[in-house]
């Protein structure tokens, strides 16, 4: 276990909803549920899902930008889960996100050098000026942006170009860990095709593990090495790319993949592809034993009574259903 | 009869910064039971240019040109004619469902009152053609969800109301800008998937605007491409998808991943950034991102030209489809 980067295992996060009326007793939505991964160093993890299936609770929580109600989630051999902010925010050097809107992420009365510098001088304060600006105007061209542009501010910039913004700050205190929450799907294609080589080649370059969340199942084939499907707050699926793609075995994760449109008329029309009936469930009113259950095509009597268990069923691919052999 | 036919379309808005031309001479010809799409990117003027046809602009915006639909030239009517044409023969669906439905208004009143508007038909009778047509676009137990609100439906089933308050009137032309581009792609198949009934089931002609190539493969009959305000390329659908002329569209295509393609190691990403309406630049407006561009494409605007049958781009490369 000492070979990766970050583990989490068991993971849950719970908000509590207040209940109708002023009598009514607060409710609790389990929006993780006992979430299981490992990550390598160098490695990226896809999470896909639909919206609310908590991908994004899932970062959130393992950044300590929310509390866990349990689990652990075990950083470079460090527990995270239950330390205090203070202790937290030492580990934080080590993991930095991005986020999905990359103009509402920049503070708009900071200039883009202060913006990228503030990692460095929060964590770093002895550094000289002449350092910070020049390691701040080296970052800012290793992510493509002119150093000279260093005194503009946010909104002088293009969607895209606030997106490289961005990643220049998560890159700073050159960390083990970026964390990419939707990071492409503000942007229109050719500038999403832009970010993503940039990425991939800082990836390359710096030996990063990146966890990539997103719900384009294009772009997540195109960046990860491995993919973890959550559906409701649990994973239903997770295992290396090319096998989750070729051969999704979760019913969940074959209706993802069916779903994904083709640019290529003839192919797209002939797919013969099952349309996954209804919306997300409730997550405060969860379907009772498997939570995909109600959508599920090959749904039978088991999957109703008992939760089914991820579990490896080969090496590198773990599911969770029933009708699974 | 061609259904619609817009002829040298242009809208321009006039702000502080200068005139902005959002869309600058943009022809369409549509057929009944024809599925058209428009593509491109932020700023391409594709949603200014419907919004144009049909009298929606902001306040400081003006569309010239004409606008054929069927007989009448709807840039020339009176705001009472258009009220009418909008809604009973051309609707509209946009991106948001949430934004464009009324919160306060329980869904049966918000979609009767389209019939009660265009048809004269009472409530009564108005709410129960709601229920048929909620039941056409499929959402379940249609009876009961008539009179809640616009907050108690998931975004897929709100864009699905949406559509069908859209088609209470059984429209000649419906417009969706971005209809799916809110939802998730288990949701998106669904609404594509419906869209393609509506279009058997009814002949409804359909404007689509999207930047979703997948979609655009699964629905369009025909596509235009724009950039900048103007029209790039526009072809029937096998032609943009596999021969695309113009460097744009090739641009296009190569840079989104691709679920049956896993080979490509790096993205063909275009350089740059989308354009800025106000500063243009001189000659093709796509010539400072393409990347065979050269003397004349900077000084002399390429027009649309034919290269093939109804296949046309607006480029100075000559290529050969």
């Amino acid at each position: 276990m000492t070979d990766q980067l970050l583990t989490v295992n068991d993971l849950h996060v719970h908000f509590s909803v207040p209940g109708k009326g002023i009598l009514g007793r607060s409710r609790i939505l389990k929006a993780v549920n006992g979430v299981n991964f490992d990550l390598r160093p160098g490695e990226t993890l896809g999470v896909v899902g639909e919206s609310g299936c908590g991908k994004s609770t899932l970062a959130r929580a393992i950044l300590g930008l929310v509390k866990a109600a349990g689990g652990s989630v075990v950083l470079s051999g460090e527990e995270l889960v239950g330390q205090s902010l203070k202790q937290l925010r030492d580990k934080r050097e080590h993991m930095q996100v991005i986020f999905q809107d990359p103009l509402a992420s920049l503070d708009p009365r900071m200039t883009v050098g202060q913006i990228i510098a503030e990692p460095l001088t929060t964590f770093y304060p002895k550094l000289s000026r002449d350092d910070v600006r020049a390691r701040v105007k080296n970052i800012m061209s290793k992510v493509g942006l002119l150093p000279n542009l260093i005194n503009r501010y946010p909104h002088e910039f293009s969607g895209g170009q606030c997106q490289r913004i961005g990643i220049a700050r998560a890159l700073i205190l050159k960390p083990k860990l970026i964390i990419c929450d939707e990071p492409v799907s503000a942007l229109d294609v050719s500038i999403q095709a832009q970010i993503i080589n940039l990425l991939m080649e800082i990836q390359n370059e710096m030996g990063l593990s990146l966890i990539f969340i997103a719900h384009d199942l294009s772009v997540v084939r195109h960046i990860s090495q491995r993919v973890l499907v959550m559906y409701l707050g649990r994973v239903v699926e997770i295992s290396d790319r090319d096998t989750l793609y070729e051969n999704p075995r979760h019913p969940y994760t074959r209706a993802l993949i069916d779903a994904v449109p083709i640019p290529d008329p003839v192919k797209e029309r002939s797919k013969q592809s099952r349309l996954l009936g209804g919306d997300l469930p409730s997550p405060l009113n969860l379907p009772s034993g498997c939570p995909f259950r109600t959508r599920c095509p090959s749904a039978t009597d088991i999957c109703a009574i008992e939760e089914p268990q991820l579990r490896e069923i080969e090496t590198g691919v773990q599911v969770a259903c029933h009708a699974v052999d | 009869m061609t259904l619609l036919d817009v002829k040298d379309l242009k809208v321009s808005f006039e702000t502080h910064d200068g005139i902005v031309r959002a869309v600058n001479g943009l022809d369409i010809q549509l057929e009944a039971g024809e599925t058209l799409g428009i593509v491109g990117e932020s700023g391409s003027g594709k949603s200014q240019a419907v919004l144009g046809m049909i009298g929606l602009l902001a306040a400081n915006g003006r569309a010239e040109g004409t606008v054929m639909f069927k007989d009448r030239d709807l840039l020339s009517l009176s705001k009472a004619d258009m009220n009418h044409v909008r809604g009973n023969e051309i609707s509209m669906i946009f991106q948001d469902p949430m934004t464009s439905l009324n919160p306060h208004m329980r869904i049966s009143r918000q979609m009767a009152e389209v019939l009660q508007l265009h048809k004269g038909i009472g409530f009564a009778e108005a709410r129960n053609k709601a229920i048929e047509m909620l039941d056409a676009v499929k959402i379940p137990d249609a009876r009961r969800r008539v009179d809640m609100y616009p907050h108690e439906f998931s975004g897929g089933m709100r864009q699905r109301v949406m559509i069908a308050m859209s088609l209470l009137c059984e429209p000649d032309l419906l417009i969706a800008d971005e209809p799916t581009t809110a939802l998730d792609v288990t949701v998106q198949a669904q609404i594509v998937s419906l869209l393609a009934e509506l279009k058997r089931d009814f002949n409804t002609a359909i404007i689509l605007i999207t930047h979703d190539l997948g979609v655009v493969a699964g629905v369009c009959d025909k596509v235009l491409v724009m950039y900048g305000g103007e029209i790039m390329e526009s072809a029937a659908i096998n032609d943009i998808f596999y021969h695309a002329a113009h460097p744009y569209t090739q641009g296009l295509l190569h840079s989104v991943p691709r679920l049956d393609n896993i080979d490509a190691k790096q993205l063909h990403a275009i350089p740059g950034n989308p354009p800025n309406l106000l500063h243009l630049p001189e000659g093709c407006p796509f010539n400072d991102r393409c990347e065979q561009v050269f003397d004349r494409c900077k000084h002399e605007k390429p027009h649309l030209h034919d290269i093939g049958s109804a296949h046309s781009k607006a480029c100075h490369l000559e290529s050969l489809p």
